[in-house]
């Protein structure tokens, strides 16, 4: 097990709080919270095994947020000494002093047990950045060679993104603690161009992304061989793979490519600040208002989905919140019915009687010491049956229908209705059994139609936690990593559109 | 010991001489300072604001001579003089480790600007000192009317610092600021939107931006429910950015020469050259165009594909990327524009203004030559379904209008649609002048566009959307 960053333990994160906190309080905060946040991140791209660019960034910074007079204030700040510390401190107290006239609501935060000087960290094997740069481009490179020297293959592109994010936290109320957590995410895509027609197509590995570090990249969690092996000879049958045609069809999707649905439709939806209308101006609102918890059919009996910040490896997963409030489970659908939404303490304690309880469940995040903690995303997973079928088990009881495998484009309406979902792969299943690839496919339906259709979850042997690093919400923007689990699921009569049809052509 | 703060032109210098020192043959030091201010607002009320400074410092350190050069790209915040040494052995370090980079190219020869030892600039949340106030009595006229507003702003500010061991010495500041505001009914039922880019707020008025939502809310008294389909539309010029950026991005020389985009021509080579469009259409980007401004060299953090740190500093002139309608050039960096055969290369620049010569009006002259259509305000969550033919789909937001006999008479549900930027260009049926833009979807990040609004005879609504 890795321990706390030694470099940023050496950093005077005790004092530079202790300084910004006084200073606020001296100043008439009400409640004030220090952030020192480093991030380390490392990118590599090769392409055509050939190293295109490798760099590293370390995102080193302070941030100061306070209540000051009932209203928000924020400032962050570059340089590690008290005096910044202070007057990082000072500018948030401005900065709520000048939006006070815009402020018609008296901030209050939903209450929080204290965690005095407490630490945690994410359950990773090995540091990437503890790796030689060498060794990583050297198995990159292997990998990338695999795929290019296959038939059939013209092109081939590999980017490895690290993060090591190091942070602590203290607030007014006598929470402290020092965090840390590692997540890494590896992007193979195999590309084919047919010189005649000059048709081109591609197939990506569908390993997400994962909070775990550089052991995932050697096989730990992922099995590189086997994919690699079979990703020319899936390119290659989707290069001659017949155009599908446009209608109605029976699904079998895969975890692959199920979890970005369950981002899109579930995951945004449910975020309480969205139902609320904080994000209308830009991520969007929510079908899922207030006024239907407890009664919102969200989709069929079977359908059971948790948030939680506690998933081993999960990407949203934290000991605590950018608030001080510790990771925790609960549900979201529970029995097909909305039941729960994703909340931080302010929206915890102004809508304690509709949510029943009065604590906020963690999800405040923000993603650098220069941003604004907002509510962000948990692990938003859909839970598989306990004794449920077999992925095989689910594609045996179709007829005519299609099996998805693998994300690829997403897009969905600013209240979270309408969604259109690509994916690497499509085979057309003809009683029961799969029969051959299918390509220029888009599935397109409406949220509560779409999990409405959902007859059969399969069981726990068919979950996989899946995810993104580059989640987009806020303004400014903000970018978030997230995990989704989900088991491979039967959807009965969902529409299929024929891309090249879409196009005119 | 106290880490020493450096100025960014002695983290320049330090960084060159630091690196020199430790045997690195080359070296480029960038630094970008930063302040920004912003404010955020929802259900009338502030909801989030602040004010933060950033510093970023990239070294750039190459090792050996001529095309064997390996490169190792280190980019840290909050440098001191104790990091700046530890930044660049790391850097040089790491260029001694790697392979020889394939984009190498002898680093860009040193002018230096006339500025070169100014301090960067800088805002705080005193650009809003009149804007704020405005605001607020619109906050409030709002929650009178029984409407909602939504809306946010940001002004920053970016001082750029770049040197090289080539002599370079460049200084730009720039300035970049928008915002963006949404109104709804007091029932929730009608959405409007306005957003507009600016270099310093003086020029944007809150009470004329919400008399703008209002405008819009108003015409939403009568809604009227449109299918999918082929339905002719007018696009404004906010609309028209949204997908004009996807395809700016889009116009990458190497993927095109290698088979894999809308602007590849089998069995190799590009569709350079090609009429994309019978009109007269222009596209063209140009660091220098007045309230367009941008920086006038190449910036390069990373190389990627029209991108290369060894063109960090590379003048980048005007540049048409459609010429009367004709694909013209594709974006390259030195090293793509040998590897395609391009004359020049063409690094990406960021802004851009897309046209149609002769020409004239504006959205409103568009839809009162309509007879029976539909008005759009922007454009969402745009993405790529197949880079063959470039479709893109994504969804009205915000105000879909119907148009009959040259007037609005009500509004409609949205719509998702399915779309190509490229084959848009070919089915242009009449446009408007030319603007200042800003695309709702990409504005954030791009936010320096001028676009005419357009009418599109057969846009392409594939289904409805629920929202509103």
């Amino acid at each position: 097990m890795p321990d706390i960053d030694e470099s940023f333990l050496a950093l005077p994160r005790h004092e530079l709080a202790e300084a910004a906190l006084q200073r606020a309080r001296d100043l008439g905060a009400t409640f004030a919270e220090f952030r020192l946040e480093r991030i380390r991140s490392e990118s590599i791209a090769l392409r055509d095994s050939v190293l295109e660019s490798a760099s590293d960034g370390e995102d080193l910074g302070l941030a100061v947020r306070v209540v000051h007079q009932g209203t928000w204030g924020f400032a962050a700040g570059v340089a590690l000494t008290t005096d910044e510390a202070v007057q990082v401190a000072e500018q948030a107290v401005h900065m709520a002093q000048v939006s006070r006239p815009i402020n018609a609501e008296i901030i209050e935060l939903a209450d929080e047990p204290v965690y005095d000087d407490v630490s945690w960290i994410s359950s990773y094997e090995i540091d990437p950045f503890s790796v030689p740069r060498t060794e990583k481009v050297a198995l990159l490179t292997d990998y990338s060679d695999r795929l290019l020297k296959a038939d059939g293959v013209a092109h081939v592109s590999v980017h490895v993104a690290s993060v090591h994010e190091c942070k602590f936290y203290a607030n007014t109320e006598g929470t402290s603690y020092t965090q840390q957590r590692v997540r890494i995410g590896p992007d193979i895509t195999a590309f084919a161009v047919d010189a005649e027609t000059g048709r081109f197509d591609s197939m990506a590995s569908c390993a997400p992304p994962a909070g775990r570090g550089w052991e995932y990249l050697t096989g730990t969690g992922w099995d590189w061989d086997d994919e690699l092996a079979q990703i020319p000879g899936w390119l290659a049958e989707k290069m001659a793979a017949p155009s599908v045609e446009a209608g109605v069809y029976d699904l079998v999707i895969d975890p692959s490519n199920l979890w970005l649905t369950i981002h899109e439709s579930i995951g945004h939806a449910t975020e309480l600040d969205r139902a609320l209308g904080y994000e209308a101006n830009y991520a969007g609102t929510s079908f899922a208002t207030t006024d239907k918890l407890g009664n919102l059919k969200y989709g069929s009996p079977i359908m059971h989905v948790t948030g939680d910040r506690t998933a081993e490896h999960g990407l949203s997963t934290v000991g605590y919140d950018d608030e001080g409030v510790a990771g925790q489970q609960w549900d979201l659908v529970k029995d097909g019915v909305l039941v729960g939404y994703q909340v931080d303490r302010r929206m915890a304690k102004v809508n304690e009687k509709l949510l029943g309880t009065a604590r906020s469940n963690g999800c405040a995040y923000a993603d650098s010491s220069g941003h604004i903690p907002i509510q962000r995303m948990a692990n938003v997973s859909l839970q598989p049956a306990p004794d449920g079928p077999s992925t095989e088990e689910l594609i045996s009881r179709v007829q005519n229908g299609i099996y998805i495998v693998g994300d690829k484009s997403w897009s969905i309406d600013m209240q979270r209705y309408n969604f259109q979902f690509t994916g690497q792969r499509f085979y057309k299943i003809t009683n029961g059994k799969l029969d051959g690839q299918l390509r220029d496919i888009a599935y397109q339906a409406t949220t509560t139609d779409f999990w409405g259709s959902m007859e059969a979850v399969g069981g726990p042997e068919t979950y996989v936690l899946h995810g993104a690093l580059n989640c987009g919400k806020a303004q400014p923007a903000q970018s978030g990593a997230v995990s989704h689990g989900c088991p491979s699921a039967l959807f009965r009569g969902v529409r299929i559109l024929n891309t090249t049809q879409e196009a005119g052509r | 010991m106290t880490a020493i703060q450096l100025t960014p032109q002695d983290t320049v210098e330090r960084g060159l001489a630091l690196a020199a020192a430790e045997g690195a043959d080359g070296c480029v030091v960038i630094v970008a300072e930063t302040s920004s201010a912003n404010l955020r607002w929802a259900n009338n009320t502030l909801t989030t604001n602040g004010a933060m400074r950033g510093s970023h410092v990239t070294v750039i350190a190459t090792v050996g001579a001529g095309e064997g050069t390996a490169t190792g790209v280190v980019s840290r915040t909050a440098v001191t003089d104790e990091s700046l040494r530890q930044q660049v052995s790391a850097a040089v370090a790491t260029a001694r480790a790697a392979t020889p980079a394939e984009d190498a190219r002898p680093l860009v020869d040193g002018t230096t600007s006339p500025d070169w030892d100014d301090e960067p600039e800088e805002t705080s949340v005193t650009v809003y000192e009149k804007f704020a106030p405005a605001l607020g009595e619109t906050l409030q006229r709002a929650t009178n009317e029984s409407r909602w507003l939504y809306g946010f702003a940001d002004h920053e500010v970016t001082t750029l610092y770049v040197g090289s061991s080539a002599g370079l010495r460049l200084r730009q500041a720039l300035p970049r600021g928008f915002v963006s505001s949404t109104g709804k009914s007091g029932d929730l039922s009608q959405s409007a939107w306005a957003g507009a880019a600016t270099r310093d707020f003086t020029d944007i008025d809150p009470l004329a931006l919400d008399a703008e939502l209002t405008r819009r809310l108003g015409w939403a008294s009568r809604t009227v429910a449109v299918d999918p389909g082929r339905h002719a539309t007018v696009l404004p010029p906010a609309a028209v950015a949204d997908l004009t950026t996807y395809l700016f991005w889009q116009l990458d020389g190497r993927q095109a020469f290698e088979g894999r985009s809308v602007f590849a021509k089998p069995p190799s080579g590009t569709r350079v050259g090609e009429t994309l469009s019978s009109k007269p259409v222009q596209l063209r980007s140009d660091p220098n165009l007045p309230g367009l401004e941008t920086f006038p060299f190449a910036v390069a953090r990373s190389s990627g594909a029209s991108q290369s740190v060894f063109d960090n500093g590379l003048t980048l002139s005007a540049t048409d990327w459609i010429r009367d309608g004709k694909l013209e050039t594709l974006m390259t960096s030195r090293h793509t524009a040998d590897l395609i055969g391009a004359t020049t290369p063409a690094p990406p620049i960021d802004n851009y203004v897309l046209s149609v010569d002769g020409a004239t009006g504006t959205t409103d002259d568009l839809v009162a030559g309509m007879e029976n259509g539909l008005l759009l305000t922007c454009l969402w969550y745009i993405r790529m379904v197949d880079p063959q033919t470039s479709l893109l789909t994504g969804l009205t937001r915000d105000g879909v209008y119907l148009v009959e006999n040259g007037e609005v008479t009500g509004a409609v549900n949205n719509f998702r649609f399915n779309e190509s930027p490229v084959d848009l260009l070919s089915r242009i049926g009449a446009a408007g002048a030319t603007v200042p833009s800003f695309s709702r979807e990409w504005g954030d990040e791009f936010s320096r566009t001028a676009t005419p609004p357009l009418l599109i005879p057969d846009f392409n609504m594939s289904s409805v959307s629920q929202a509103s």
